[in-house]
This record gives C-alpha cells, structure tokens and sequence, in this order.
C-alpha cells in the first residue's frame, strides 16, 4: 500500500505547540473558554493539547468530550448505523466560547452534526474549530478551520491516517494512504 | 458499526447475546443524551412509529412514546377500546390499514402469545414486541438486565431470584433467557400454583421458600400478581399470598448482605412489595423506569439504522 508522510512527530509537536500559542493570543486568560473533542478521534488530540495548554500558560482549562453519532445526516442511509461513542461534557456551554477539536477535516459533515449535538448543551457565544490536518478542496458543507496544523490535497480515493505512540504505533505521524478497495 | 442479527425484536429467544451487549452499549449512549439539558436527538425524524396496544399498558406505552419523541420520530398510537377491532376487525387488516398510512415501525402489544411473531411474517416493517400474553416482553428483560449491570457491574455470575406469579408473566419467561444468555443464575420463586409444571428444563433453579430466595439471591426481581390473567383461583386470599410471599423490611434485615430489589410495575404496595422496601435503598425501581426509556431508543435506533 503507498504511503505518503505528511507530519512527523516533530512537526505534530511543533504544530500543537503553536495551537497553545495562538489559543493563549485569542483567549487570553480562558475565563470563558471550553475544549470540546470531536469522538472518536478528536479527544486523543484534545488531551494533547490541554496538556500542553496547561505546561505552557499554567491554566486549566474546562474540556469535554463530544459525540455526534446520533446527528449525524446519513442515519439509514448507510448500510448500518455508526456505533455511538461517549459524550462526556460536565459543564454547560451557554454563554461559552466553544473551541471544537479534531484531527481531520474533510466533508465537513461531521462539524455539522457535531454543532448540532453541542447546543444540546447551551447556546454557545461563539465556536471555533481547531484541526490538525485540512483536506483542502473536500468540503460537502460550507465549513472552514479557524486552527489547522497542515492543509493537503487529496483525493476521494486516499485516507489521512493519524497514528499515535500512545496508541500503539511507533512514532506519532499523519500519512496520506490509497483507500483499501476491496 | 452497530448492528443487530434481527431486523424485528420479537423475543429475547430469538436474539443473540452480541445482539444484547450492542444493545446496552448503545443504551448508555442513550442514557447520557435523556440526562442533557435537550434531551432529543434527531436520528430518526423520518420514521413513523406507530404504538398498537391491544391490551392496556401505561408504563410499557409511555416508556416507548417517549423514548420515540426523544429519537424525533413520529408517533401514532392506537389502542383497541376505541379501535375497529371492537368492531370485528382482524388483526392483520388492522395493522395493514395503519401500514398504508407509510409506517415504518410497528411497537405492539397483545393478549396472545406469539401475535408479534405472525405479524413479522405478514407484514413489511421492524416489528417490536411490547408483550404478547404470556409468552415475551423482551424491552423490559432487556431494561432490567441493563440495570442489573449498571448496579452491580456485571451481569455473569450473578444470582437472580424472580419471585411471584412466574405462570402469567412474560417478564419471567424473557427475563430468564436475558439473565441466561449473559451468564446469570435464575432462580424462580413463588407458590406452586403459580410456577410452571416445566419451568426447571428451563435450567433455572424452583424454590418455594422466599426467605430462602432471598438468601440465595444477589437481585430479587419482584413480579406482580396478575388477577387479570387469572380464571381460577391460584391462591386463597391475597392477604394470604402477602403473609407467605410480601418482600418485607424485616426479612432483609435478616440478610447478611445488601441485595438488590427490582420490580417491573405496577408494585402492589402490601401484597408482594411493601413501601419499606420498594421506598428503601435496596430498591432500583425508579432506575428501571429510567435505564426503560435509554434501553428502547437504543431498540429503536438499531432496528430502524439497519437497511
């Protein structure tokens, strides 16, 4: 199977280290601000980050995980539904500045769906959306990133494939790789 | 993905114990979303559900009324006292008629056993069995399953006492092959007259004694009497039933555990209940009620979810 690297653990570093930073520029002491991770993928990104936020600036910022299986748009539309993951989000996020975490952005419809289930918490004073990898030229809806670690093109026959090393791989990377076609 | 080996809930015979694990896991998602400020999801807005209740039900009807509203589907009920079948009508044509009005989902419930079966073989929607006389009432096996294993943790290995009329409930008879198929041990416990000749090639455990029952059990599920399936006379007297078989205070005071305390509903406070313990910090009673509403969106959502 091609692969092809588009971060190195290096690069992953650096770019979250940069998300604390832009994050510190915009939200100043975090008093109104809370981290929302996108399951299932988003919240291996999002506990990165808080810690990361919290080494660097020294806050403790309110973070939860959430889960939009159950907005999603294509319910019965595919051959079985997706298995819901869990949502676990203690505060409510009226009034709050909200920022959405997750590793890829592609069609869009998954933020759709993932905005959607967050107001069941609270009417949000604003949302951002923070992204380690945009797959530019893919959207299905009219969603952009305000926070992305790297934009790429790609085509609807290749897969971005995000590995950990605390998930088990050898080293954290984010390859590009052609969809299995079987 | 999540996916069930039925595309009806007919019985808890008829599923497998996958089918019961994805159903709880799915469930505890449910159960987070009906704790949230909004407590609906818009997963199946374009489903139409229709409730058809030949037999009276309030907790069963507005358990799944309302865990329909909650999922966004459309909701129809029907009920036969103020129905066509009154008028004659068979049950077919009585649901083919209500099928013509582009339902997807039918939830019934019927006096005889084995009505929900017939009508997964006549008709083209997800059948869900909400009691069929005697014989089933798998939502509410599944419901008092899922909070066995929220309260105790695990489901395998632990003793299940089910203790009344075991003769007229399809919640007995769902019970023991949900508590089976996940590993528990069940026992029966009640008057003779009102245990099933057979009830042990069940391979559950008969035992007349309840303080004995009790003594064995990690959860006693308490069964309601059912005088309106009865025709003869099972038992002497109520006041009598209550004397030999009323879960009382004193008899888990005798205990030298903490056992758990359920029942279906409606609780008959006095005969096999009393307020002591349904009221006490044994009972989960409320909880079932609660985890009823969680368990049939997750029924619903799987069934409907699947081409």
């Amino acid at each position: 199977m091609q692969k092809r690297l588009v971060l190195d653990h290096n690069q992953i570093a650096i770019i979250l280290r940069r998300f604390c930073h832009q994050l510190i520029e915009n939200h100043d002491d975090f008093d109104n601000t809370v981290f929302l991770g996108l399951q299932p993928r988003g919240p291996i990104v999002l506990d990165k980050l808080v810690a990361l936020l919290e080494e660097i600036s020294g806050v403790k910022v309110p973070f939860g995980y959430l889960d939009a299986t159950f907005h999603r748009d294509d319910f019965r539309r595919r051959d079985l539904p997706l298995t819901a993951n869990e949502t676990k989000i203690d505060f409510l996020i009226e009034g709050k500045k909200v920022v959405l975490v997750d590793d890829v952005l592609y069609k869009g419809r998954s933020v759709r769906a993932a905005m959607d289930a967050m107001i069941a918490f609270g009417r949000p004073q604003k949302v951002e959306l923070m992204i380690l990898i945009d797959r530019k030229y893919t959207r299905d809806y009219p969603i952009k990133p305000d926070y992305f670690g790297r934009q790429v093109n790609t085509l609807e026959s290749q897969h971005v494939s995000v590995e950990w090393k605390d998930k088990g791989f050898e080293q954290d990377a984010i390859w590009i790789t052609e969809k299995d076609k079987s | 993905m999540s996916q069930l080996s039925t595309r009806h809930l007919l019985g808890i015979k008829d599923i497998t114990e996958q089918d019961i694990h994805t159903i709880f896991d799915t469930a505890q998602n449910f159960k987070e979303v009906i704790n949230r400020p909004i407590k609906k999801v818009p997963s199946l807005r374009d489903i139409t559900i229709a409730n058809i209740f030949f037999e009276n039900s309030t907790r069963t009807k507005l358990s799944f009324e309302l865990a329909e509203k909650r999922l966004s589907a459309d909701v129809v009920n029907f009920s036969s006292s103020n129905s066509s079948v009154k008028k004659g009508e068979t049950l077919i044509d009585t649901v083919n008629n209500i099928l013509s009005m582009k339902v997807d989902m039918v939830v019934m419930r019927h006096s005889s056993p084995g009505a929900a079966h017939f009508l997964s073989r006549n008709i083209n929607a997800n059948i869900v069995n909400a009691g069929d006389g005697t014989h089933e009432h798998p939502t509410q096996a599944l419901l008092d399953a899922y909070s066995i294993k929220e309260k105790l943790g695990d489901v395998a290995g632990k003793k299940v006492a089910i203790i009344g009329d075991i003769l007229h409930s399809r919640v007995a008879l769902s019970n023991i092959f949900c508590l089976q198929k996940l590993g528990a041990e069940v026992m029966v416990c009640g008057p003779i007259t009102l245990l099933p000749k057979h009830i042990a090639s069940l391979g559950v455990k008969v035992e007349y004694d309840v303080q004995k029952a009790l003594e064995w059990c990690d959860v006693a599920n308490v069964l309601r009497i059912q005088l309106e399936r009865q025709q003869i006379k099972y038992f002497p007297s109520l006041r009598e039933y209550s004397l030999y078989y009323g879960i009382n205070r004193k008899m888990l005071d005798r205990l030298d555990k903490e056992i758990v305390i359920m029942h279906p509903g409606p609780i008959n406070r006095g005969v096999e209940l009393n307020s002591d313990v349904a009221d006490s910090e044994h009972s989960i009673i409320l909880h079932q009620v609660e985890n009823g509403v969680a368990v049939r969106m997750a029924v619903l959502y799987l069934l409907a979810g699947a081409k």
